[in-house]
């Protein structure tokens, strides 16, 4: 974005970091067309609208949620496996609260809910940020601790069965309706917004990005490298939770054992396929937004086009591969070397046919 | 002795996005010869090299090995056909043993399986060969980047004995490791190696190179014997420019100036770290210079970094305007107004892929905390100034500081430093393997801060150049700080070596 040179508008567009991922989104939407022609439609019924586009935000919203906590983990030169398990977690505590409760449709109860819910989520997520930035131990181990426990925590909680509830305030996060729009587009919509806000419009993206490049440097430079990497684990665990709430608010349940589940390696995917760099440093958020879209959608057409449910993971990986492809430089360079030396030999054959190096 | 090159590069081109690196560029090298390429920091050196080695694929024009034109498309390549190379930075593996290291990647095996027994008497006899006095089971990172260097020559000697590539390889060596590195050098020449040395150290190049191809601005500016051309003609032919005022910079001409009196900012009173430092007193005043002297590993960036908060002290005492003071971290020393300019400045100095105007803003963003960021337009206006005022090219502010060459890259940490506004600055060896250009405008700078009241401590391994800026000098020696000479006037060279060599001053 910033390093285009201005030489035109075009290559700018074509150099900024959100190019490629948005090229394959489109890409893939345009392939769901060719199968079903009224993809794109959006149709107003009863005051709410719905279309698959609709779909694939609102499915997408969790995972664009804890994708956005995964990116500042990321960019810290961190990882979050333990996300999957928090997810679990917040929506079994806050439907255990809700089924518990006298009065489950009451908005004190829903509160209280989100409460315990957001609340546990905080503590979990200065667990692991405590064992990354004050014990030092490694990300990857570190929340694979949560990851692990947590799944069973969450079925603990739910007693290993599926706990239902019927709240009407509850089931607003995740299933309702406001100004048209499913209520879980709209609030992945803000956190996504105040995270650029937060990130961009303070110096925070910056020095995260400062410590995920170099954190030697980073200390010396007086950056609280520690306080800021616990600080992106509490914030990406409480993304999860909330993602969390979504999903089991959707379906007025909550499944310890299924809520989440590997939810932390398409998030870890979609980062990757938005553009930040699994090394720490640069992040890109609305590279992030991008990738959790391109992952719904890749979902959503395995069910348009029909996919044999065998086989829809080998065809997800096929398409994680292409996209990884056209987004490596090295695997572009190369592509366009060929390109360019195709196109010089035509020329060449025209112009001078003697030139003997073209074809060395 | 008419003979025939053994490398020859006719013609190179190479370009990047908006600079042209490489512009027709001839190069010759003959067996049995130490040649050296020389050039400022960004005169196209760098980028040859790395042509040469497959690092970059070349534009245009050809490269002749031993006869035949040939297309080095990557580094093993380069190694096949005979051309290794030794960088600045050794791209060893530290955890694994010297043999090890040697042999990486070319085992040598019996039955299919490594022959360690082989590898070990292998390994030793290279290194008796060269006369080093090194255990080759011990891991490599049991010795000092001295010797890691000479056991990268052996492995890269040993891979392909055509031509050597060194780039910078003393520029973190004390006089010692330099003479045993030359020796090693004059008997690979003497063997019909070709040798090519790439090195800041003037008097270096005088002393071990028969000829030398000069660069600047990616042209060829000439190619040279040594002996033809004396130091002062060829820095007018690096820089192209001018020579008024170069003459002083070589002649080690220094300022009189009489050191100030007055409070001291900060003291140290036995201040110590086992296992780095023992027990040392310092003052510095505002508007001093005080030059740490010693030979690598000393102890002078240990003594500094318990200065700057990067290590904890385990004893004595530390005041800061007077009052004791205990620095948890660099974080605290900050807040005090202390900056360090760290000697390594990949590693504990910038962020390679954060741009210019990023790194430059990065301390003072991070003293005003999160909460409070700077304005663009105030991060755009100290990055232009520090830009125009150090001539940080290139010029463009977003440009990814992994990108800058080594000297540039020692400006955007200084100029990072220098917005803080610090009431003392630690540099630590601040014109390494940078060029003389850069360095006399660094050194020029250091003393207009001191004059405007700035407390400096400066740390080098060229005495001439501490010489030249501090008022006083402390000496170090084994972890010791053994003595601290007034720089008078009458303050020689000669003298600290001598203290450094006996361990006190005579």
């Amino acid at each position: 974005m910033s390093t285009a040179t201005a030489t035109s508008p075009v290559r700018a567009v074509t150099r900024s970091r959100l190019f490629w991922p948005a090229v394959v989104l489109v890409v893939l939407l345009l392939a769901n067309l060719a199968f079903t022609p009224d993809f794109f439609a959006l149709h107003l019924r009863g005051g709410h609208l719905y279309g698959s586009l609709i779909d694939i935000l609102h499915f997408g919203a969790p995972l664009i949620l804890v994708s956005l906590g995964m990116t500042l983990v990321i960019a810290t030169g961190g990882i979050d496996l333990s996300v999957g398990s928090t997810v679990a977690i917040s929506g079994a505590l806050a439907c255990l609260h809700i089924s518990e409760s006298t009065d489950p449709g009451s908005l004190a109860t829903v509160l209280t809910a989100l409460g315990i819910a957001l609340g546990t989520a905080l503590v979990l997520g200065a667990v692991n940020g405590l064992l990354v930035a004050k014990a030092g131990v490694q990300p990857i181990i570190a929340t694979l601790i949560l990851m692990v426990a947590g799944r069973g925590v969450a079925q603990l909680i739910t007693d290993g069965q599926i706990i239902t509830v019927t709240s009407d305030p509850y089931k607003m996060i995740g299933g309702g309706y406001w100004l048209t729009m499913p209520f879980a587009i709209l609030l992945s919509a803000l956190v996504v917004l105040a995270t650029v806000l937060l990130t961009r419009s303070t110096a925070l993206g910056l020095l995260l990005e400062s410590v995920g490049g170099n954190p030697v440097a980073s200390r010396l430079v007086g950056i609280r490298a520690m306080r800021l990497v616990a600080l992106v684990y509490v914030f990406s665990a409480l993304c999860a939770a909330l993602a969390g709430l979504m999903v089991s608010s959707n379906v007025s349940a909550a499944d310890g054992n299924n809520a989440g589940l590997w939810i932390e390696l398409d998030a870890i995917l979609a980062v990757v396929l938005g553009g930040t760099s699994l090394n720490g440093g640069r992040f890109s958020i609305g590279g992030t937004v991008l990738g959790a879209l391109i992952i719904q959608t890749l979902s959503t057409t395995v069910y348009t086009i029909g996919i044999p449910p065998e086989t829809t993971l080998v065809f997800k990986a096929f398409v994680v591969i292409v996209v990884c492809l056209i987004q490596s430089p090295v695997f572009r360079a190369k592509f366009a070397a060929r390109g360019a030396r195709t196109r010089r030999t035509t020329r060449s054959h025209t112009a001078a046919p003697t030139n003997r190096e073209v074809g060395a | 002795m008419r003979q025939q090159p053994v490398l020859e590069v006719r013609g190179i081109r190479k370009e990047f996005p908006g600079v042209v690196a490489l512009d027709g560029v001839d190069f010759r090298l003959f067996p049995g010869e130490v040649h050296a390429l020389m050039g400022e920091n960004g005169a196209g050196k760098s980028t040859l090299i790395k042509v040469l080695t497959g690092v970059y694929q070349s534009d245009g024009g050809e490269v002749v090995l031993a006869g035949e034109r040939v297309r080095i498309a990557g580094p093993l390549q380069a190694q096949q056909a005979g051309i290794s190379t030794v960088y600045q930075e050794v791209n060893l593996c530290p955890n694994l043993s010297v043999a090890e290291n040697i042999f990486i990647g070319r085992e040598p095996r019996r039955f299919g399986l490594v022959d360690w027994a082989a590898m070990r008497r292998r390994a030793a006899e290279l290194v008796r060969e060269l006369d080093l006095d090194v255990d080759v089971s011990a891991p490599l990172n049991s010795y000092s980047i001295a010797v890691q260097q000479l056991v990268a020559i052996v492995r890269a000697v040993d891979v392909s004995a055509k031509v050597l590539i060194l780039d910078e390889p003393t520029s973190s060596l004390d006089r010692d490791e330099v003479r045993q590195l030359f020796a090693v050098m004059r008997r690979l020449r003497d063997q019909g190696v070709a040798i090519l040395f790439v090195s800041h150290f003037l008097d270096q190049i005088y002393e071990i190179c028969d000829r030398m191809t000069v660069l600047r601005n990616g042209r060829l500016e000439g190619e040279y014997l040594t002996s033809e051309l004396n130091q002062v003609e060829l820095v007018s032919r690096m820089i192209g420019a001018e020579l008024a005022g170069l003459h002083q910079l070589g002649g080690g001409k220094r300022r009189e100036r009489t050191a100030p009196t007055g409070k001291a900012f900060l003291q140290a009173d036995r201040l110590t770290r086992r296992g780095a430092v023992e027990p040392y007193d310092l003052d510095i005043r505002p508007g001093e210079v005080i030059g740490l002297a010693g030979l690598l590993g000393s102890g002078r960036t240990e003594a500094a970094r318990l200065l700057f908060g990067a290590d904890q002290s385990d004893g004595g005492t530390l005041r800061i305007e007077g009052a004791v003071t205990a620095l948890r971290s660099p974080r605290d020393a900050i807040a005090h107004g202390i900056a360090f300019c760290s000697e390594n400045r990949k590693t504990e100095g910038l962020v390679g892929e954060l741009t210019v105007r990023e790194n430059i803003v990065l301390a003072l963003q991070a003293s005003r905390g999160w909460m409070r960021p700077l304005p663009r337009a105030a991060q755009d206006a100290y990055a232009l100034r520090w830009i125009r005022a150090l001539d940080i090219r290139p010029n463009n502010p977003e440009a990814l500081v992994r990108n800058l060459s080594g000297g540039n890259q020692q400006k955007v940490l200084l100029a990072r430093w220098l917005i803080t506004d610090p009431k003392l600055l630690i540099l630590d060896e601040p014109t390494r393997g940078i060029d003389v250009g850069a360095k006399a405008e660094i050194q020029k700078l250091v003393a207009n801060l001191a004059e405007d009241g700035m407390a400096v401590l400066f740390i080098s391994a060229e005495l001439e150049e501490v010489l030249r800026l501090s008022h006083r000098i402390g000496v170090l020696r084994d972890h010791r700080m053994v003595a601290q000479l007034d720089n008078d006037g009458e303050l020689t060279p000669e003298r600290v070596m001598a203290t450094i060599a006996s361990g006190a001053d005579q």
